[in-house]
């Protein structure tokens, strides 16, 4: 429906371009912004929404901060923390810590959320985000030692995402379900009012600690409403209703900076879009994706500059490892497949298809650029059946029974560590469809040493016969396209999380 | 007459109870829904912990008994995606998609049936062909498209009405009209389809040759038959519009429940799903039983049996 929708969003901004300017929130310190989906609970342990790690970040603290301009680890709600060994690391709590319900944040509130959220009977739903730690010990009011299931290198991007610390004594009194409508966290803004899926309203929090490196809010008011459709967002933008919104289409991006009514800002998004092939032959030891040949031809086949630059635009870019670029441990010293269709028509009849075949080629989102690459694979002689399903359909057949063939992406989490991509697919798992026990063996060594190093060796080795093997085809990073009122300051960054206490007007 | 409601309702329960069974069967088929809750990212442990945590790996006839015994005390289980009780979700959307609804058929009725009359009585003429054009509109129209439209003349260019939201009445003008609109046609047309048909009957010539007055054969006589298969119609068009107005609501970001059904279909939320088609079954069944005794009170010949 969202694709009809969009369609006639050409029309809309067309008339909208003689429209009077917008009115700003500037005026009562309210930044007004438009979510597109509707926000699952906004306890952050029981949503997996884009929107619901924005929310978390605004609303709680971790232990640590990653610094999205260079990458280094602070100090949020720890000051201090070191590996005791591969599976233990103790940490030293920030002293003078209050929680928007006046509490005071201690080792207990740490003690608690790790032990309550390490524990898969409680049902928390991204289980990836946890169930690397088994439990915390408190040794002492502000001392806090954290045990790991096993050596886990990437902790801390952990510990600075995904892992908020709960107040325990409100979190054992309320639950996932109270936490989702009554939110308390230590975070620079505090929740005002929820209407769940509809309407959240933030204020700053005044009894912010002084030193966090996210720095104090600036805006008083944010006013997050759901808006489904992108048109209505951009009517909205127009009327004065609103004065940010994010995940524009490229096209309306342009449009709306032809404008010049808005500053139109556009940053890469961890997420990559690449063809999964059925090289371990799940859907039948005769297929075409099991030999070698025939991988290296769909890699030749699809134009990935020209997806590029005509469809995701932006500062999206063509991907050749099985990995987002900036990730740790990714490398781009890998072998690459320039756009060469003659050379796949070669390969393919090398491989013993001289008039190509016919294959499955299933999607779940983006369609257009699903077609596009369906006429690449035509080109050179492979018909595609094309298959659109849901997400949880498609991943369902992938992990029963295989595809030959699937356009996917991954945004791993914003995790910027190569294990929350290539590991996720490359060690035997359900969704693993190279089954190359060599490069398992590798992944595993980079993803259990704490030595950087070695692991960056072991993940370039992986990501180096991933590529030679053409297991996968990676096409591209993907963009996004943020639209706001002149009077914001707002810098995006790569890991696509908007830090509204960063944001600041004019 | 008590006899005869009492049976009609007992089928309707019955229908009902065969709409739930249905649904619940075919909504547990279309995918895993441990997988969809889990989300991008989740391992098979991880959707196996879920499946268990949420009951999944239960027989499908334990799970619907469950869910059935539990509905009947107005317990709807708890949302998958929001976390929160289904008949809390749901009431809160319920009643926009009822307004909008009920002003949506309200508007249709108000704008067809004088239509339709007037097109009828002077068919061929001007009037008639205005109300014919306007029909062919209303049906040629994408509801998407028309709400835009609506969007860019009164909120962007004169910024009289707002483009989004539920905060006042105002919010509900450009939907009501989006929605009525849809549905107004089918009615006009029945309307003036019915009205021609009533007003070469014989009975309304000999109403003229007793010299009653125009008016009052319009409405007295050929306007109360010409009107019954309308109310059907309109019956199931309301059922539509509760159900159906997930364009509008989208468009104009209402949050009532056809949208929360379209969005929860998608989240494989199933206890919201669920809870939903039964209600708007439910909707749909006591739309048709009250046509029928409309109908019956202004046809007396429907009252037999």
């Amino acid at each position: 429906m969202k694709t009809v929708l969009t369609g006639a969003s050409l029309f809309a901004l067309t008339m909208l371009a003689a429209a009077t300017p917008a009115l700003a929130g500037k005026s009562d310190d309210t930044l007004n912004i438009a979510f597109t989906k509707e926000l699952e609970n906004i306890d952050g342990y029981f949503n997996s929404a884009r929107e619901g790690v924005i929310m978390q970040r605004t609303v709680w603290d971790s232990l640590l901060y990653r610094d999205p301009e260079t990458g280094e680890y602070k100090g949020n709600l720890a000051t201090d923390w070191k590996w005791v060994d591969d599976v233990t690391i103790d940490f030293t709590l920030r002293q003078g810590v209050k929680f928007h319900n006046g509490a005071d944040f201690t080792a207990d509130d740490v003690v608690y959320t790790v032990n309550w959220v390490a524990d898969p009977s409680h049902g928390v739903k991204t289980q990836r985000n946890v169930n690397w730690m088994k439990s915390a010990e408190k040794l002492g009011p502000y001392k806090v030692r954290l045990h790991l299931k096993a050596p886990f290198p990437a902790a801390f991007e952990y510990l600075s995402g995904p892992v908020p610390i709960y107040p325990h004594e409100y979190y054992a009194k309320v639950g996932p379900s109270g936490m989702g409508q009554n939110p308390v966290g230590t975070g620079p803004y505090k929740v005002v009012s929820v209407d769940p899926g509809k309407h959240f309203v933030l204020e700053k929090f005044d009894g912010y600690f002084k030193d966090s490196p996210k720095g104090q809010a600036k805006i008083g008011h944010l006013d997050i409403r759901t808006i489904p459709d992108i048109n209505t967002q951009a009517a909205e933008l127009f009327s004065g209703g609103l004065d940010w919104i994010w995940q524009v289409p490229a096209d309306q991006a342009e449009s709306l900076e032809a404008m010049d009514q808005f500053t139109v800002a556009n940053e890469s998004t961890m997420r990559i879009g690449y063809l999964d092939m059925d090289a371990a032959g799940r859907t039948g030891k005769d297929n075409p994706m099991t030999k070698l040949k025939v991988r290296q031809a769909i890699n030749y086949a699809i134009d990935r500059e020209a997806l590029v630059k005509v469809m995701l635009k932006g500062k999206s870019k063509v991907v050749n490892a099985a990995c987002f670029p900036s990730q740790f441990g990714c490398t781009d010293d890998v072998t690459k497949y320039p756009y060469d269709p003659e050379k796949a028509k070669e390969l393919l009849a090398e491989a013993g298809y001289p008039d190509g075949f016919s294959v499955d080629f299933y999607a779940y989102r983006d369609r257009e650029y699903g077609e596009a690459i369906m006429g690449y694979l035509n080109a050179v002689g492979i018909n595609t059946n094309f298959k659109f399903l849901q997400y949880s359909a498609l991943r369902e057949i992938r992990m029963s029974q295989g595809v030959p063939m699937s356009f996917q992406t991954w945004g791993s989490y914003s995790i910027n560590d190569v294990s929350a991509i290539t590991s996720e697919f490359f060690k035997l798992g359900s969704l693993d469809t190279a089954h190359d026990e060599q490069i398992k063996e590798w992944l595993d060594v980079a993803d259990s040493s704490i030595d950087p190093e070695k692991r960056k060796e072991y993940y370039k080795k992986a990501l180096q016969k991933i590529a030679n093997e053409a297991y996968w085809a990676p096409l591209f990073s993907y963009n996004s396209n943020y639209v706001f009122t002149k009077d914001l300051e707002f810098t995006p960054t790569t890991d696509a999380i908007p830090r509204f206490f960063q944001m600041s007007w004019k | 007459m008590l006899v005869f409601t009492l049976k009609r309702l007992g089928l309707a329960l019955l229908v009902a109870l065969a709409v739930s069974m249905l649904s619940f069967t075919l909504l547990h088929l279309s995918g895993d829904p441990a997988s969809a809750i889990a989300g991008e990212g989740a391992t098979d442990v991880d959707i196996a912990a879920i499946r268990a945590y949420y009951g999944f790996d239960r027989p499908l006839i334990v799970q619907y008994a469950d869910w059935l015994f539990k509905a009947l005390r107005g317990d709807f289980g708890e949302s998958y995606y929001f976390q929160l009780p289904v008949a809390q979700l749901i009431g809160d959307r319920l009643s926009i998609t009822m307004t909008l609804g009920i002003c949506g058929i309200s508007f249709a009725l108000l704008t067809a049936v004088p239509l339709g009359v007037a097109a009828a009585v002077r068919p061929n003429s001007l009037v008639d062909r205005v109300a014919l054009f306007i029909s062919v509109m209303g049906q040629a129209m994408p509801s998407f498209w028309f709400g835009l439209v609506l969007v860019v003349i009164f909120s962007i260019k004169f910024q009289l009405l707002p483009p989004s939201g539920t905060k006042s009445w105002e919010n509900f003008i450009m939907p009501t009209v989006v929605l009525g609109y849809y549905a107004m046609p089918a009615i006009m047309r029945l309307t003036r389809a019915g009205m021609l048909d009533v007003l070469s009957a014989d009975y309304v010539r000999t109403a003229r040759a007793k010299g009653a007055g125009e008016m009052r054969v319009m409405f007295k006589h050929a306007l109360r038959n010409a009107i019954i298969p309308v109310v059907s119609l309109s019956a199931v068009q309301m059922g539509f519009m509760l159900g159906g107005s997930i364009v509008v609501e989208s468009i104009f970001a209402l949050h009532g429940a056809g949208y929360l059904a379209w969005e929860s279909i998608g989240r494989n939320d199933l206890p919201t799903v669920q809870a939903l088609i039964l209600i708007f079954s439910l909707f749909y069944i006591v739309f048709t039983f009250l046509s029928d005794l409309l109908n019956a009170w202004l046809d007396p010949r429907m009252r037999v049996g």
